[in-house]
């Protein structure tokens, strides 16, 4: 990982659509740049010709039998669930595309 | 009469048999006790007493007519705030979910449910299982309850605080990478990460879907052991839920140990460990070797990397997984939203507590294009690596002794401001998740402050009935399972 | 014009399949919003996907359709943008090993006229990976409302290289892999129930020039004809840009239908950073090599080689084959008639004027053309009907009534005949009294006929079939007419 590397708050908060304060931002920024140094003792390993590991299982081949429709909700659940809904769906404030 | 929440489950079992007493007069006594040293613990965040002592009645019942469910029937369980029961509160101590109710049930709730046990409160943990103290709730600290100035440990200090304080018989937690094996060292009883696959993770919401697993707490083994038996499902609705056939933990305990080999790492006695948690725990393992058993030294060479891989594999996972939390069709929403922009980003940072946000920011960095290879992957290719340790190591030794933690039980407030030393506060437990390993924490010790210690069992992958039985062993010849904490 | 357009188009097709791809709960198109969701589609906490195999299978089956070659292990990977129609905001997509690599689409020019055969070509494909749908946005005037019924459907996203040169390859690429699509049962293709949706990525370059020029993405084409559209819009457009001494802007743009112009979506023009990576939940499916032999056996015949079979087989034009093939059910319902009697020309005839002329006169105003399966017309009886007209029991000309009430009613058309008194008579005692009494009314006719005007028995000939009413067997009335003025000479 690269050295010196000092992490942009403003382009991963915006990735993680996180509302941070600029206190927030300050002290986080601190915290997280000590971490990722911390991180960079993974440099000195040499991973060369490892399989990386993306499941704790070595198991494969898992899925549901039969392609057979199940149990649905009502939309009351929705509704329940729902910070505002209107018509069985849940309302947002306008989307632009 | 008033003492039945100290009892242990096959004590319990006896008495209801006996006809001595019943699970609501269990349920009466439980309820007291909390009454009494909740406001000193708050291990729970919600407490539902009208459902618990009718689910006592159920058992009562059920029982009568001759038709118990089994050793859990009419047993108070209680539940980590992260399991979803149909009905109620779901908010990973969490304002995000605060009026949140579960339409459903989690795999491992139904399975306790059908055991006949009393589903029991909402117990406390840091937010989304974020932490090593549970100071991370949103719905206040919990107390250690052998020193209500110290943490519990986390992220299921509940659940540890809960046992240990007699305001319930037995509980359940989550650990993702330490998350019941550390609270329970901390609290002084016993608690257990079992294989990754064992228990289903379908409602317990996913901190680390790749590390985390459900697992008992409770003040003995045995009860563990029981406890771990209910849980256990295959269920079609986890992909990662093994089917095998299941054991009865609980039986294997009635008979002698075996002689065992058993590997003492050297990468976890050194520097960094608390003096006295070191002769705490030596000791412990000396005992197993006076009883015949073979004490080797082994190495799990990329030990100190842990962390490192750890933290990059679980916030990555955590970043991703806590995205559904957004303001949108269940959790909170912000007022002060325009647009969706805004009702996304205002939502989260209203919602979420700092070390959430911290967690997420870091594993939304070491996804994010440029640093992927250089973090994430590199991270999986060294989780690789330490699974591989564990691997070799279990060709010599059938179990792995070390301590649960560095420390005893620190003081509130001791590290909430600087995250790596409370990162690094996980340095022994967080291994066996990222190796998927089963292990549990029994306690083997007092420091002279009267603060618990634990030692770690770890098993080979589905050696769970073996690190019980190497527990239990030295449960029953020490006396420390008797010790309660003066409240 | 100076430049030509490169086109790659991005085709999302819904796989046919009674349940999600991740959880049990049906979809439907057109239900009523949020009655087909459960906790695994709504993303609730604790929620886990287990994956619906049958999906993996269809998509497969669609990549060998396409000359695809299989992965050796189906994969996840999770996609992480915040969208409100995204119940989980990340979706379950392939990202680094998609289930379908490479492949190809024979696509067939338009000719220069109907009845002509176009050129064919092959149109080369990037990849095809299997995703799940995400739910459905409305947008009123001052609010958006989002449905989850779709969500969770299982897409397959076919990528094509950047191979299309025009609008009108892309249309006939669009066509051709529609009929592909539907010809292997893997979807119904239904552009307006979002069954298919396109896509479509569009530079321009200098005649002969090589390198590709700066692209831009063209979304909400719900129509082949949308997509016609917008790609020469587009065309336009940046030949404009260049020819202004200015660079295209690389970007998205949606397309309005209604006002036939499309418009940039610079909003959604921040950084594209999904980190992807392998979704922790869903295990790696290893492809069972012997179980994709048996999907390659089981492979429909691709349209164009069915056309090409029918031509050689049974010398059928191309206007009919055209016709013909670009219907799986149509071609289906050919060889099943095919099967019971062996005329294919004029099998083939029936289905492509008769068969095809009462689907569209049944269909409701406004639906797509109805199909057979919906109708009473089963393959036994157009053996039949056309069985009794070789046979001669009735003529053509009453075939297309008896044809009108089979399909109709799905009775057979002996029964048709028999009740309506159709068959041709054949009775020689009552016609040739007809045909006297016609000879006796008309002696101008006769003499012409006997000073060698063939034609002349024509006008001898009406009268008989006015009385019985065409039942007449042609051929037979012909024969008689010339015996009996023979025999009154
Ligand atoms: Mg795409
Ligand atoms: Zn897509």
């Amino acid at each position: 990982m690269p050295k010196d590397q000092s992490i942009d708050i403003n382009y991963v908060a915006d990735l993680a659509r996180l509302k941070l304060s600029d206190e927030e931002k300050e002290t986080m920024s601190n915290q997280l740049n000590d971490i990722l140094g911390h991180f960079e003792q993974l440099n000195a390993v040499d991973v060369s010709g490892i399989e990386p590991m993306a499941h704790a299982l070595k198991v494969h081949n898992v899925w549901r039998e039969g392609d057979e429709a199940g149990p649905v909700f009502s939309p009351s659940v929705v509704n329940q669930l729902a910070p505002e809904s209107r018509d069985n769906q849940v309302v947002v404030p306008k989307v632009v595309e | 009469m008033s003492d039945l929440y100290q009892l242990e489950i096959s004590q319990l079992q006896k008495g209801f048999a006996d006809k001595s007493f019943t699970s609501v007069e269990l349920m009466r006594s439980v309820i007291e006790r909390t009454e009494s040293v909740e406001g000193r613990i708050n291990a729970f965040i919600d407490r539902d007493i009208e459902s618990a002592l009718q689910q006592a009645e159920a058992a009562d019942e059920r029982r009568s007519k001759g038709q118990s469910l089994g050793p859990l029937d009419g047993i108070p369980v209680g539940i980590k705030d992260i399991l979803a029961v149909k009905d109620q509160p779901l908010r990973c101590a969490s304002k995000m979910l605060d009026s949140y109710i579960s339409p459903y049930d989690a795999t491992c709730i139904e399975n306790l449910k059908n055991s006949g046990a009393i589903i029991w409160g909402r117990l406390n943990m840091d937010e989304f299982a974020m932490g090593s103290s549970t100071e991370n709730s949103a719905y206040g600290v919990t107390a250690n309850p052998w020193n209500l100035d110290c943490i519990p440990g986390g992220s299921s200090g509940g659940s540890a605080a809960s046992v240990a304080a007699g305001e319930t018989i037995v509980s359940i937690g989550t650990d993702t990478g330490g998350s019941i094996r550390q609270p329970a060292a901390l609290c002084g009883v016993v608690g257990m990460k079992p294989t990754y696959g064992l228990i289903s993770r379908y409602g317990l919401v996913a901190f680390a879907s790749s590390l985390d697993q459900v697992g008992p707490f409770s003040r003995t083994v045995k009860d563990s052991a029981l406890l771990l038996e209910s849980l256990v499902s295959h269920d079609p609705k986890d992909s990662t839920s093994l089917k095998r056939e299941k054991e009865s933990y609980s039986q294997v305990l009635d008979s002698p140990l075996r002689k065992l080999t058993l590997g003492i790492p050297k990468e976890f006695f050194s520097e960094g460990l608390d003096p006295e948690v070191k002769e705490i725990v030596t000791s412990a393992i000396e005992w197993y070797r006076t009883q015949g058993h073979s004490i080797v030294e082994i190495s799990l060479p990329h030990s100190e990397l842990c962390v490192p891989v750890y933290y990059i594999i679980a916030t990555a996972e955590a970043s991703s997984n806590l995205a559904r939390f957004d303001g949108v069709r269940y959790s909170h929403r912000s007022k002060e939203a325009e647009n969706m922009l805004e009702l996304f980003s205002n939502s989260r940072g209203e919602g979420f507590g700092a070390e959430v946000k911290r967690r997420i920011m870091l594993g939304t960095y070491v996804l994010s294009s440029g640093y992927y290879d250089a973090y994430y992957l590199r991270a999986q290719k060294v989780r690789s690596l330490i699974r591989g340790d564990f691997e070799q190591a279990f060709d010599q030794v059938d179990a792995i002794l070390t301590p649960t933690t560095p420390t005893p039980a620190f003081n509130r407030g001791e590290k909430s401001d600087d995250p790596l030393s409370m990162y690094l506060s996980d340095i022994f437990t967080i291994s066996v998740n990222l190796a998927g390993l089963p292990a549990l924490s029994v306690p083997v010790g007092f420091t002279k402050n009267q603060l618990p210690v634990g030692m770690q069992v770890i098993g080979r992958a589905f050696g769970e009935a073996d690190i019980l039985g190497i527990a239990h062993a030295f449960e029953r010849s020490h006396s420390y399972y008797q010790m309660r904490p003066s409240l | 014009m100076k430049y030509e357009a490169v086109i790659g188009l991005e085709i999302h097709v819904q796989l046919k399949t009674k349940s999600k791809m991740f959880s049990s709960a049906p979809y439907e198109y057109g239900k009523s919003p949020n009655t087909l969701t459960d906790a695994v589609v709504l993303g609730l906490p604790g929620t886990l996907p287990v994956l619906n195999y049958e999906a993996i299978e269809k998509c497969a089956q669609l990549g060998l359709m396409l000359g695809c070659s299989i992965a050796k292990v189906c994969k996840w990977d999770r996609k992480n943008y915040f969208y409100p129609d995204s119940p989980k905001n990340y979706q379950l997509t392939q990202n680094e090993e998609p289930l379908c690599l490479g492949g190809s689409v024979e696509i067939e020019m338009p000719g220069s006229s109907r009845n002509i055969e176009g050129e064919h070509r092959w149109v080369q494909l990037n990849r095809i990976h299997l995703e799940e749908d995400p739910g459905k946005l409305t947008h009123t005037a001052f609010d958006s409302l989002i449905d989850f019924n779709r969500a969770g459907v299982p897409l397959a996203e076919i990528v094509t290289e950047p191979d299309l040169f025009s609008s009108e390859e892309a249309v006939a690429f669009l066509n051709a892999l529609r009929n592909l699509i539907i010809y292997a049962g893997i979807s119904d293709c239904d552009m307006e129930k979002g069954q298919m949706r396109c896509d479509a990525n569009v530079s321009l370059r200098l005649k002969g020039s090589d390198a590709l020029g700066t692209r831009t993405e063209m979304k909400n084409l719900n129509s082949i004809s949308n997509v016609k559209s917008a790609i020469e819009y587009e065309i336009k457009r940046q030949a404009k840009v260049l020819d202004s001494g200015e660079s295209v802007v690389q970007e998205t743009r949606r397309w309005d239908a209604t006002k036939n112009a499309s418009y940039s979506l610079r909003s959604k023009e921040e950084a594209h950073d999904y980190r992807y990576f392998p979704d922790p939940d869903l295990l790696p499916v290893e492809m069972d090599r012997d179980r994709v032999e048996v999907l390659k056996e089981e492979l429909p015949e691709r349209p164009f080689d069915r056309q090409r079979r029918y031509q050689k087989e049974f010398s059928l034009p191309y206007t009919i084959t055209s016709v013909l093939c670009a219907n799986r059910e149509l071609s289906d319902f050919f060889e099943s008639t095919l099967g019971l009697f062996d005329a294919p020309k004029a099998i083939a005839n029936y289905i492509t004027n008769d068969l095809l002329r009462e689907l569209s006169a049944h269909s409701k105003e406004g639906d797509s053309a109805l199909n057979i399966t919906d109708t009473k017309m089963k393959p036994e009886l157009l053996a039949e009907l056309v069985e009794v007209v070789e046979s001669g029991l009735i003529s053509k000309q009453i075939a297309k009534e008896v044809f009108t009430e089979m399909f109709l009613n799905g009775k057979s058309p002996k029964s048709i005949i028999e009740e309506k008194g159709l068959s041709q008579s054949n009775d020689s005692g009552e016609i040739e009294a007809l045909c006297l009494e016609a000879i006796a009314s008309n002696p101008k006719a006769v003499s012409q006929f006997l000073d060698g005007n063939t034609k002349a028995i024509n006008a001898l000939k009406g009268p008989v079939m006015k009385a019985t009413k065409g039942k007449a067997n042609p051929a037979m009335l012909d024969e008689l007419l010339q015996k009996l003025i023979q025999k009154g000479q």
